[in-house]
């Protein structure tokens, strides 16, 4: 039997402000718990909430990004239900007047461009954390549970997506794309493992020709790449198989396992929770007005598609190349400042795929906190174009810069790496190694050419390394004719 | 020379004093400490007294007021030569606006235990301005009610009749200021909570326009309506504490950017010419009759004094109880949602989920009446109804909002009488909340308007005092202070409350 699939992605994004949406409290990841809070955002009698303009800005930003149509009059809402992470017991969100609504995210799969609509993106805060105590930290095993509200409050950002996701590797393209804009926009950081990017799905499969139900399963805790897709598949086989078997299927809101790779049922809805929404008295309603959105608009960057298009045009290099140097937008940053100053666009992409990236994989850093900087690389570019490096001592001088941050001029001195090109002192240590190696020459003399390699690297050796390569090579023909 | 007991002074009696030095901040306290042992026990305005902080506090504020220096030829003069309004004059704060270490319960159990751990935005401006918290007054639970009968802890008594309720929500306010507990007291109106209790105490309540005055520190009934306000003894000091409270404040987004007045000026301008609405919907029928007696009194002063007066019609008004008895539950359901015994509060024993802990500690902590404007709210918010409900009350608002501005096109200050009736006896309306919902049906319009207003005394019925409102379009504070004002010169209204040593 044959099945059609439907998929509307939920994505909560934390947004990258210093302080929390409505106070003033420190949003740093990893501290120990209660240490960022304070009245407000623990909810106690008599606080008030004051917005984040930054956080209110930057959602803007992103829903231009998205093609959103921008509202001009907004407003939040109070999504009102009771639970121990939800101090106020209510969150502080957006409802009928989102600041972005109707936008679209076009992304390609084979060279073919697949268009996904973005019903609408809001602010709302996030909650804060609860910890169940005990040796698995499941709830239902737990001997009790802490709360940490450092969480509490911190300014979160909702996309949802229309239900135009078809299956399971467009969903994860539209996932992939909708982070790496994000990244490019500079409003979050997108750390999955923190949980700053999460991922809930909405999923519904019909037997072809069918019409849809509303039996649609809400899957949460998808939190990375891989539980994405393993949880879209296991949920779209499982909703098959029971069409297969003419059973039901429910509303419900399911658990993806990450230990099982599975989806278990937390809650069967009998109808949708109803959340009392309301206009949020304690915050004005805000008109957004054209000429912020044109400020905000301008901050807006170059979007990722159509800069690797750019790049693909503008250089000589390859698409793969391409596609990995603009896989982030510093990485793109950072080639593009280098191809300014140095006109070798090949030459910059190798050093940054090879080397770059394979150095800030071995540390797991990210390349906008390394040290090397578009200065360093090209200057060594043009030392070893000048001769006045190999490219194997260069191999050695970039991880020296990446360790150190000392620029390739200083390194060479201090560690006297300069190339060897006089031809006398050459001359001398060449003369020293046939006279060392007298049955090697004989070889070589009487035809058995593959030698010359060796002698070469006697050379080398003596001069660890420095020497000119290519003189070396000449002279040593000439000695030997 | 026998001096007169200080209890009995206005703050800016006291103030003069102590200006002239002839009094120190301590003697008033002392002396109000004195007073609440008189009838503290019987009259039971406080739920939290601050005596022994407010003796300190005082001594303390002497130094500053009474430290000299010597000048040129060996004489000493007081180092401070004008000492701000208010500096030293005691203050009594409603139970629902939040004191950094002291006890705030909001009149409730489930709040019982609970100290906050900041103070309120005006909290913060009257320790600004030298002056003494003499302790935390009592009301109806969470500002629900016009009685303090829902205070979860004791009924306050009426000065001047134990046997009647002072009003409410802030009736521990009103009756502190009454019986000389205080001069001066700040009390919370979201429907009509500090005008009706003043007008049941024969006192000066104002409540400013909505949005004068943070909210920072205001634990919430409902926030669209609640505002903070001065209730005092005559028009005068009510004008020198707003001059403290009101400002803008960046910790509440409703709270209004307006530039700083002098409310004390308006004490020197008169009403000649001064056009005077009388709301006839407020006039009629619920009105007890020696209610609008003292009312048309009082238009004959006006008339007196030069002003104008004509009666006005503001049809939409009918419709205001029903639309706030929806609006502000609604509200109060989701500002009371946060009671659930996780984080401070009362947290009940024996609990087997937390589920189970939210239930039994909001049965336990809540009383009846909150319950019941949760579960109104509750139900005016849910699916299917909210557009029948809030929506529809909203729209009501608009309306109400709009027929004021129409009469504020032609009038300056509208009058009515503040409550229906003189106070009534303690436990006569408690079984009845919609006779009691009935008391507010004068002052309830204004709050769904965001206007100011103010309830000043007009008369006595079986020496129970009658109050007299004033109403005002925005911000229009001053005018309502210099309308009241001159009405009070010329009424010359007696505070003899059943304490006759007062």
């Amino acid at each position: 039997m044959e099945f059609e699939i439907k998929i509307g992605l939920e994505t909560h994004v934390e947004l990258l402000t210093d302080s929390k949406m409505f106070c003033g409290c420190s949003t740093k990841f990893g501290t120990a718990p209660n240490t960022q809070t304070c009245p407000i955002c623990l909810g106690h009698p008599g606080t008030l909430p004051v917005i984040n303009k930054k956080a209110f800005d930057y959602t803007i930003k992103v829903a231009l990004a998205l093609n959103c149509k921008i509202a001009n009059f907004t407003q939040f809402h109070r999504k009102n239900y009771f639970y121990p992470d939800l101090p106020k017991g209510y969150q502080i969100s957006q409802y009928d007047l989102p600041i972005g609504l109707n936008g679209y995210l076009d992304i390609k799969l084979n060279s073919k461009v697949k268009r996904i609509g973005i019903s609408r993106v809001h602010m709302e805060e996030d909650t804060a954390k609860l910890l169940h105590f005990g040796e698995t930290g499941r709830i239902s095993e737990a001997t009790g549970s802490g709360l940490d509200f450092n969480r509490c409050g911190i300014p979160l950002l909702e996309i949802v997506s229309a239900p135009d996701i078809k299956n399971v590797t467009q969903a994860k393209a539209y996932v992939m794309l909708l982070k790496k804009i994000l990244e490019y926009l500079e409003v979050s950081d997108c750390n999955m493992e923190e949980g700053k990017f999460r991922i809930d799905a909405n999923i519904s499969v019909k037997k072809l020709g069918d019409e849809y139900s509303k039996t649609r399963t809400e899957l949460k805790n998808l939190n990375s790449f891989r539980f994405l897709e393993k949880g879209l598949s296991y949920e779209i086989k499982r909703q098959s198989e029971i069409l297969n078997k003419s059973e039901k299927l429910y509303l419900e809101t399911r658990h993806f396992d990450s230990k099982t790779m599975t989806t278990k049922s937390m809650r069967i809805k009998e109808e949708a929770q109803d959340y009392r929404y309301f206009p949020e008295p304690d915050l004005v309603p805000i008109e957004i007005s054209r000429e912020l959105v044109d400020e905000i608009k301008k901050t807006v960057p170059e979007l990722p598609s159509i800069r690797t298009d750019r790049i693909k045009k503008q250089y000589d290099i390859s698409d793969n190349d391409v596609e990995i140097i603009t896989s982030t937008k510093s990485m793109a940053d950072f080639f593009e400042s280098c191809a300014k100053i140095y006109p070798y666009p090949k030459i910059i992409s190798n050093w940054i795929i090879r080397d770059l990236l394979y150095l800030l994989n071995q540390e797991q850093i990210q390349i906008e906190n390394c040290k090397i900087s578009s200065e360093h690389l090209v200057d060594m570019l043009k030392m070893i174009d000048t001769g006045s490096i190999s490219g194997k001592i260069a191999k050695s001088i970039f991880k020296e810069m990446f360790k150190t941050g000392k620029m390739p001029g200083d390194i060479v001195q201090e560690k006297g790496l300069e190339q060897i090109s006089d031809i006398d002192k050459l001359t001398d240590i060449i003369e020293q190694v046939l006279k060392e190696n007298p049955e090697i020459v004989t070889q070589y003399l009487s035809g058995k050419m593959q030698v010359f390699t060796f002698l070469v690297g006697q050379v080398m050796k003596k001069t660890k390394g420095k020497a000119n390569p290519k003189l070396v090579n000449e002279l040593l023909k000439k000695k030997l004719k | 020379m026998v001096k007169e007991r200080l209890y009995k002074l206005s703050a800016k009696e006291l103030s003069d004093l102590m200006s002239k030095r002839e009094i120190s901040s301590y003697e008033t306290v002392k002396d109000i400490a004195e007073r609440m042992e008189e009838v503290e026990t019987i009259v039971k305005s406080y739920i939290t007294t601050n005596i022994y902080k407010a003796i300190a506090a005082a001594r303390k504020i002497d130094k500053f007021i009474y430290k000299k220096k010597r000048i040129r030829g060996g004489k000493f003069i007081y180092r401070t030569k004008n000492i701000e309004p208010l500096t030293g004059i005691p203050i009594a704060v409603k139970d629902n606006i939040t004191t950094k270490g002291i006890h705030t319960t909001c009149g409730s159990n489930i709040l019982g235990n609970y100290k906050p751990i900041y103070d309120a935005t005006v909290i913060n401006k009257i320790k600004e301005s030298n002056m003494i918290l003499t302790g935390k007054t009592n009301m109806d639970e969470f500002a629900m009610g016009s009685s303090t009968e829902n205070s979860s802890f004791w009924t306050t008594h009426n000065p001047w009749n134990l046997n009647n309720v002072p009003g409410g929500s802030s009736g521990g306010s009103a009756a502190a200021v009454a019986v000389g507990e205080t001069p001066l007291a700040l009390g919370t109106d979201t429907g009509g909570s500090i005008r009706q209790p003043a007008a049941l105490c024969g006192v000066v309540g104002l409540k400013p326009t909505y949005g004068l005055v943070s909210r920072f520190g205001l634990i919430a009934f409902a926030s669209s309506l609640d505002q903070i306000g001065p209730i005092t003894r005559n028009v005068q000091d009510c004008a020198l504490l707003l001059n403290i409270i009101a400002g803008h404040d960046s910790l509440d987004s409703t709270s209004v950017f307006k530039d700083k007045e002098d409310y004390t000026k308006y004490l020197k301008e008169d009403i000649s010419g001064l056009k005077i609405g009388i709301i006839k919907e407020l006039m009629g029928e619920g009105i007890s009759n020696y209610v609008k007696g003292a009312v048309y009194k009082a238009i004959n002063i006006f008339s007196s004094l030069g002003a104008f007066c004509e009666e006005i019609s503001l049809p939409s008004l009918k419709f205001a109880l029903s639309a706030y008895y929806i609006i502000a539950p609604a509200e109060a359901s989701s500002n009371l949602a946060r009671y659930d015994g996780i984080r401070y509060g009362l947290r009940a024993k024996k609990v087997k989920s937390f589920r189970s802990m939210y239930r039994k500690t909001r049965s336990q902590g809540f009383g009846d009446e909150v319950k019941r404007r949760i579960m109104l709210g509750t139900y005016a918010l849910s699916r299917g109804y909210y557009e029948a409900y809030y929506l529809q009350a909203q729209k009501v608002r608009t309306l109400i909002i709009n027929d004021f501005k129409k009469v504020f096109k032609k009038f300056d200050v509208l009058i009515s009488p503040t409550t229906p009736s003189v106070a009534f006896k303690i436990g006569e309306k408690f079984e009845d909340p919609l006779t009691m919902y009935l008391s507010d049906i004068c002052t309830i319009p204004v709050n769904l308007a965001g206007i100011p207003a103010i309830s000043i005394p007009c008369g006595l019925k079986n020496n129970l005092p009658i109050g007299l409102q004033i109403i005002a379009p925005h911000f229009e504070e001053g005018l309502l202070i210099k309308t009241a004002y001159n009405f009070e010169k010329k009424f010359n209204f007696k505070l003899k409350p059943l304490y006759r040593k007062f």
